[in-house]
């Protein structure tokens, strides 16, 4: 039930009314409301209800364990948020002037310099504020070198085919052609079909390692060195960066240009579309082109670093330095985890990926690479049970809910039919494994025994399955009310 | 098993071609392709007049779980357009060798009809 629908005439909630009339004094006639705005008319404890209701429906990291693929969702420390909500930081103007800044700016230099560290890159720019939007200013940094060098000829990206949607969009988005890289059946880029594509119309090639398809690339060394003997240039997209932070350094796999989702692997509540934040790295003939703004020190006093100092720079993709609060949260969980922590990070993230994939296929289920160590993730195919059983993926999904666990990425990489690909980080306890791996075979059994039951799911949430081909095709999204309809 | 009709032509991205009629073959999805798909929500057809290469990009399907491109079996320009899809891109699902056609191309070279799978070919794509 929407809040609109409680509302009647002239119940009020005294809590939220102001105090006194405000001075509009400042506002144009013109632009003044001349009827009240129409909002829902509801006492304070309906208002409590309401919203506490809502919480309590949804999925949450905070609630249940979350093994959404790729998306890293883990435990977001409470300090983090407390430390980033300190009153100087939160009532920083963005316009402040930098001798007013000296406590932010140092965080934001010092953020810069770890991740330089942990990444193994020349030089960072936070500024992207999100995951895309690093990659967009990758590849435009890519560009803007071949450019410079008076190199016109390179106008293809190669992009693997595990990759992220947003690998081959970036690359469109920056005017590239994009030339996709088949996987081999173990998952590694196909390098033979590398060889035959790679050429002096390669401006670079997007990988993500990990992939997608929850492997490490073994081959990277070989695949980087293709590349750039070819003149092209190595992107690393950091989105499952949490495998092997500490532990493996994409600027020692030779890559050019990264990006770090800071929201997924250093800390920040997310999965409601934002919002996020992509810092990207570079190696030392990239470092001209960073986005600004950047923050400089020397002699313990910072300053931005803007147009002016770096004139080759491709310039801002915001307003100001990128998405403060997460770059803050990000920092102080930097400080937190230190450079043990991190490795710790990468340990525990491998760990509990492989004994839940190593469970559940001595449980009976298909790995989609049995031969292969998991990463970070692991991707199962269901591609029997829909088969057999004519019980799918999404059936799976759906009654995980009904176990209290939010479902794992569902038909990503579109690689493996019926897929799930299962990420369980490195914050869950064993026993909270146990829990969801037991679920899935319970599930598993029911397929087996009473597939309609699977089916049908899910029984126990708010709302049933759900017609996704109506939601799709009739978007019903602005409520009106009944006066205006 | 999904159906594979024994009278079509087939492409291993799960593209199907009628025999020609008048220089001019239909084109459509599979029946196994709109399984795996799942509930189509949106077809973007070609214009007529457009003319691609075999292989060549030129239709998406998009389906509750993902937007798919589709691929022209074979080379020419495209005379007809199934344009009840529009409307009903879930005549797709329902007979996608019948009402659920995509496009119709007049074919520039029939011996590119020979690089397709026939039905036990195809038969072997699907059941992979």
């Amino acid at each position: 039930m929407l809040i609109y629908q409680q509302s009647r005439r002239g119940r009020r909630a005294a809590a939220q009314a102001p105090l006194q009339q405000g001075d509009l004094s400042g506002i144009p006639e013109t632009f003044r409301r001349k009827q009240r705005a129409d909002l829902p008319q509801v006492s304070e404890m309906q208002t409590v209800r309401h919203y506490t209701r809502l919480s309590q429906q949804n999925f949450s990291i905070d609630t249940q364990f979350y093994p959404l693929g790729s998306c890293t969702m883990k435990y977001n420390p409470r300090g983090c948020n407390t430390l980033a909500m300190l009153p100087n930081l939160l009532a920083r103007h963005p316009e402040a002037p930098a001798d007013h800044s000296q406590g932010f700016m140092a965080c934001l230099y010092e953020l810069q310099e770890m991740l330089k560290e942990v990444t193994g890159m020349q030089a960072v720019s936070l500024s992207p504020a999100a995951g895309a939007q690093g990659e967009f200013a990758g590849v435009a940094m890519i560009r803007a070198y071949h450019e410079a060098r008076g190199d016109a000829a390179r106008t293809e990206i190669l992009v693997p085919d595990a990759a992220h949607g947003t690998n081959p969009a970036s690359a469109v988005m920056c005017g590239y052609t994009v030339r996709e890289i088949p996987s081999g059946p173990d998952g590694d880029v196909d390098v033979e079909a590398l060889r035959k594509v790679v050429g002096p119309q390669t401006a670079g090639i997007m990988l993500t390692n990990p992939s997608t398809l929850g492997v490490f690339d073994r081959r990277i060394e070989e695949i980087a060195s293709l590349v750039h003997e070819a003149g092209g240039l190595l992107y690393y997209d950091g989105a499952n960066l949490n495998a092997i932070l500490g532990k493996v350094r994409p600027g020692d796999m030779g890559c050019d240009v990264i990006h770090v989702n800071l929201h997924k692997t250093f800390s920040t509540p997310h999965g409601g579309g934002g919002p996020g934040a992509g810092p990207v790295g570079v190696s030392k003939r990239l470092q001209p082109y960073l986005p600004v703004p950047m923050v400089a020190q020397s002699e313990g006093q910072y300053r931005w670093l803007t147009e002016g100092d770096c004139p080759e720079s491709i310039g801002r993709l915001s307003a100001f330095a990128g998405n403060a609060g997460i770059l803050l949260r990000a920092y102080i969980y930097a400080c937190m985890l230190g450079g043990e922590g991190m490795e710790r990070v990468a340990e525990y993230s491998t760990l509990n990926a492989n004994y839940m994939l190593k469970r559940l296929m001595d449980a009976g289920f298909d790995a989609a690479y049995p031969e292969r160590r998991a990463t970070h993730e692991f991707i199962l195919t269901l591609h029997k049970q829909a088969k057999q059983l004519g019980v799918n993926t999404m059936d799976f999904a759906k009654r995980l809910l009904d176990y209290g666990f939010h479902a794992p990425t569902t038909y990503f990489p579109l690689l493996v039919p019926e897929c799930l690909l299962i990420e369980p980080t490195e914050t869950e306890s064993r026993e909270e494994l146990d829990g969801f791996i037991e679920a899935l075979c319970s599930i598993k059994q029911e397929a087996e025994e009473n597939p309609e039951l699977v089916k049908g799911a899910p029984y126990n949430l708010p709302v049933k399955r759900l017609d996704d081909v109506r939601a799709a095709r009739e978007l019903d999204l602005v409520w009106k009310s009944d006066k205006n309809t | 098993m999904s159906d594979v009709l024994d009278e079509l032509r087939y492409c291993s991205t799960h593209e199907w071609v009628s025999s020609v009629d008048k220089g001019v073959v239909s084109i459509g999805i599979t029946d196994h392709a709109q399984d795996q798909l799942g509930d189509l929500v949106f077809v973007e057809l070609p214009e007529v007049g457009q003319v691609f290469e075999a292989e060549g990009e030129c239709a998406v399907v998009e389906s509750v779980k993902a937007a798919s491109d589709i691929y022209s079996p074979v080379s020419g320009e495209v005379v007809e357009v199934n344009e009840a899809l529009m409307d009903s891109p879930e005549l797709v699902n329902d007979d996608p060798y019948g009402d659920g056609w995509l496009f119709k191309i007049r074919i520039t070279d029939e011996t590119e009809l020979d690089n397709l799978l026939d039905a036990d070919g195809y038969r072997e794509v699907a059941d992979a």
